[in-house]
């Protein structure tokens, strides 16, 4: 996949800045940890995030999640990254990433990149949630203004562009992961060893 | 140019142990323990099933599961995973330590499974605890696991290594979790983040194993890979004694390469306790002098060890908790639960009004010992205090004995003010 759109997400705070440390119980609580069913992980995504709680019954296919540093603190587990897999988001771009997050994505072989630059203003623009509780740029999260900013991510670039306009810079995927990546898991990838 | 522990340990363990195991080189090392937990332990069985299927795990006597999250089950769900887990092992021929054992990180040292230099990994995001016996562990998601079941190794970029100095001694008054509370307030999330970190100083050289296990624990919530600590003669003791063998440390080199150094100043350190949302949000506890507690939890593998709830006893002995509050207490193994029980702290602790419950991770993960409601304030002494991970009430870090002293005081306050 070199270029693939979708809505984005920003998940920001009340001051419309991204968040650091969103840690794995506000992505996917505890008290699902006992699920092992991928296809029961989505709904609960960021159920335990302020402002975020109904993002699962908002997300669509396709769409782009947006945060900021040492996203997926925490814990181990792997349904943090699954649970994006199920709702079909197809990447997640975040400042840095917790170190066994960043694991569990590349050897799923889920893309997770890392932001350079990102212009938060320009991609602010057009939507703010109507319900008070979060400005986020994308999509709103009470889903009345659910017109999340289509955006285009165009790997070989290394950019993220709003129309002709380019919104993120990313750093390339290390070979590892992009090996991984390629060959859809780790299981997959160390046979070709 | 030398090499720190991290380094050390990743070349010895590499597929290619003649090349120097330089940060940022993506190298594969062999792991020595291979572990999962109940939580997650059935999702890597699923995943092994799935894509090795009829196999058998790489080597069946390096590999383990250690049950210590929701012990025994109180969900059908969990009690159906440690189920698979049960009959997994069985199957492959693997030890299982059950739900009696205790939490599985202190299991390892306690059982010597693994000794300083060594490798380990588990789905326990705190297994970088084995850094406190300067051996490598980490935690990871369940297809991670499930791979090094079969392949009993994988990658690893090697991580850099931030140097931190520890300046001055630890007060009388104050904790290994004091000085565990001030690093992470000192460094927040992102000085350390993905690196490893490497511990230097008297006060550091002093720390017992307990206080050790306390440090390393917490190198998670400051985004770090792994805190590792030069065995002291105590740790090495320990371990050979265990393995019925002298053990060997990985030391650093005196011209190791670190990415960055930073130095904690512990002079005249008073209390610590982390305020509700990030662990790194650190003050004295002397500043929230007069806020009013609910409940207090003793236990976690931070502060679940024998020395632990020894000093919790010291406090609390012939004193009650304050009425109306709850107060639990977790030790982490059951080793340590037996030795406290033959020594009469365990009654000391019902006396003083707590409750005291089977070892395993107590409050952490999914409420073996409950969870707290809203408006609820808890002092735990566990390692993690985000929104909604405890319960929906508001809880604080501190050490057992400022939980200790905040239980018998009915509000924040440190063991100076109850001794």
């Amino acid at each position: 996949m070199t270029e693939y759109s979708g809505r984005i997400w920003l998940i920001v705070d009340e001051q419309g800045k991204l968040i650091d440390d969103i840690d794995t119980d506000m992505i996917y609580h505890n008290k699902y940890l006992a699920i092992t069913d991928r296809a029961q992980m989505g709904q609960y995504t960021f159920d335990n995030l302020e402002g975020y709680r109904d993002f699962a019954s908002k997300a669509q296919k396709d769409d782009i999640v947006v945060v900021g540093a040492n996203f997926g603190s925490g814990s181990s587990r792997q349904q943090a990254v699954d649970c994006f897999r199920t709702l079909g988001v197809t990447s997640i771009f975040a400042l840095s990433y917790g170190a066994i997050y960043k694991r569990n994505a590349i050897n799923s072989g889920f893309p997770i990149l890392e932001i350079e630059e990102i212009d938060m203003e320009a991609l602010a623009t057009g939507s703010v949630a109507t319900d008070g509780s979060a400005a986020t740029g994308g999509v709103a999260t009470d889903g009345s203004a659910a017109t999340g900013d289509e955006v285009t991510v165009i790997t070989e670039e290394s950019v993220v562009k709003k129309g002709e306009k380019v919104v993120i810079k990313f750093k390339q995927m290390s070979k590892v992961q992009k090996d991984i990546h390629n060959a859809g898991n780790i299981f997959e990838y160390a046979k070709g060893l | 140019m030398g090499l720190t522990i991290i380094e050390k340990i990743m070349q010895a363990h590499s597929d290619e142990p003649a090349e120097p195991a330089m940060p940022g080189k993506i190298i594969w090392i062999g792991i020595d323990v291979r572990s999962a937990r109940d939580f997650g332990g059935a999702n890597v069985v699923k995943n092994f099933r799935e894509h090795y299927p009829s196999q058998k795990v790489h080597d069946s006597s390096k590999t383990y599961f250690t049950f210590d999250c929701n012990v025994p089950a109180n969900t059908i769900a969990y009690a159906n995973n440690q189920h698979i887990c049960r009959g997994f092992a069985k199957e492959q021929g693997v030890k299982l330590y059950d739900v009696d054992a205790g939490i599985g990180s202190h299991v390892m040292i306690e059982e010597g499974l693994l000794a300083p230099g060594e490798t380990g990994v588990g789905t326990d995001s705190h297994l970088n605890i084995l850094g406190a016996v300067g051996a490598f562990g980490q935690g990871m998601g369940d297809q991670d696991i499930a791979f090094v079941f079969k392949a009993g190794k994988t990658w690893f970029e090697v991580p850099h290594t931030v140097r931190i100095d520890v300046d001055g001694d630890l007060p009388d008054t104050c904790t290994p979790k004091d000085l565990t509370l001030k690093t992470v307030g000192t460094l927040g999330t992102k000085t350390c983040l993905g690196k490893a970190q490497e511990f230097f100083g008297p006060a550091i050289d002093k720390l017992n194993l307990a206080g050790r296990i306390t440090l390393a624990s917490m190198a998670t919530e400051m985004g770090s890979i792994i805190a590792l600590l030069k065995p002291s003669e105590d740790v090495l003791r320990y371990c050979s004694e265990l393995r019925g063998a002298p053990v060997q440390p990985t030391e650093p080199d005196a011209d190791a390469a670190y990415s960055g150094n930073a130095t904690i100043d512990i002079n005249g350190l008073k209390p610590q306790i982390s305020l509700p949302g990030t662990p790194h949000g650190v003050t004295d506890v002397d500043t929230l002098a007069d806020i009013h507690v609910d409940s207090v939890f003793i236990g976690s593998c931070t502060n679940g060890t024998y020395e632990d709830l020894k000093a919790v006893a010291g406090i609390v002995k012939g004193r009650r908790i304050k009425p109306g509050l709850f107060g639990s207490v977790v030790p982490a193994t059951r080793k340590g639960y037996t030795r406290l029980l033959k020594e009469g702290h365990i009654e000391t602790f019902i006396d003083a009004g707590f409750l005291v419950s089977n070892p395993g991770c107590g409050g952490c993960a999914s409420g073996q010992i409950g969870m707290t409601g809203e408006g609820q304030v808890q002092i735990s002494t566990s390692n993690r205090n985000f929104a909604g991970k405890q319960g929906a009430g508001d809880t604080y870090l501190a050490s057992p004995e400022t939980a200790a002293a905040s239980a018998i005081l009915g509000h924040i306050g440190t063991a100076e003010e109850v001794l």
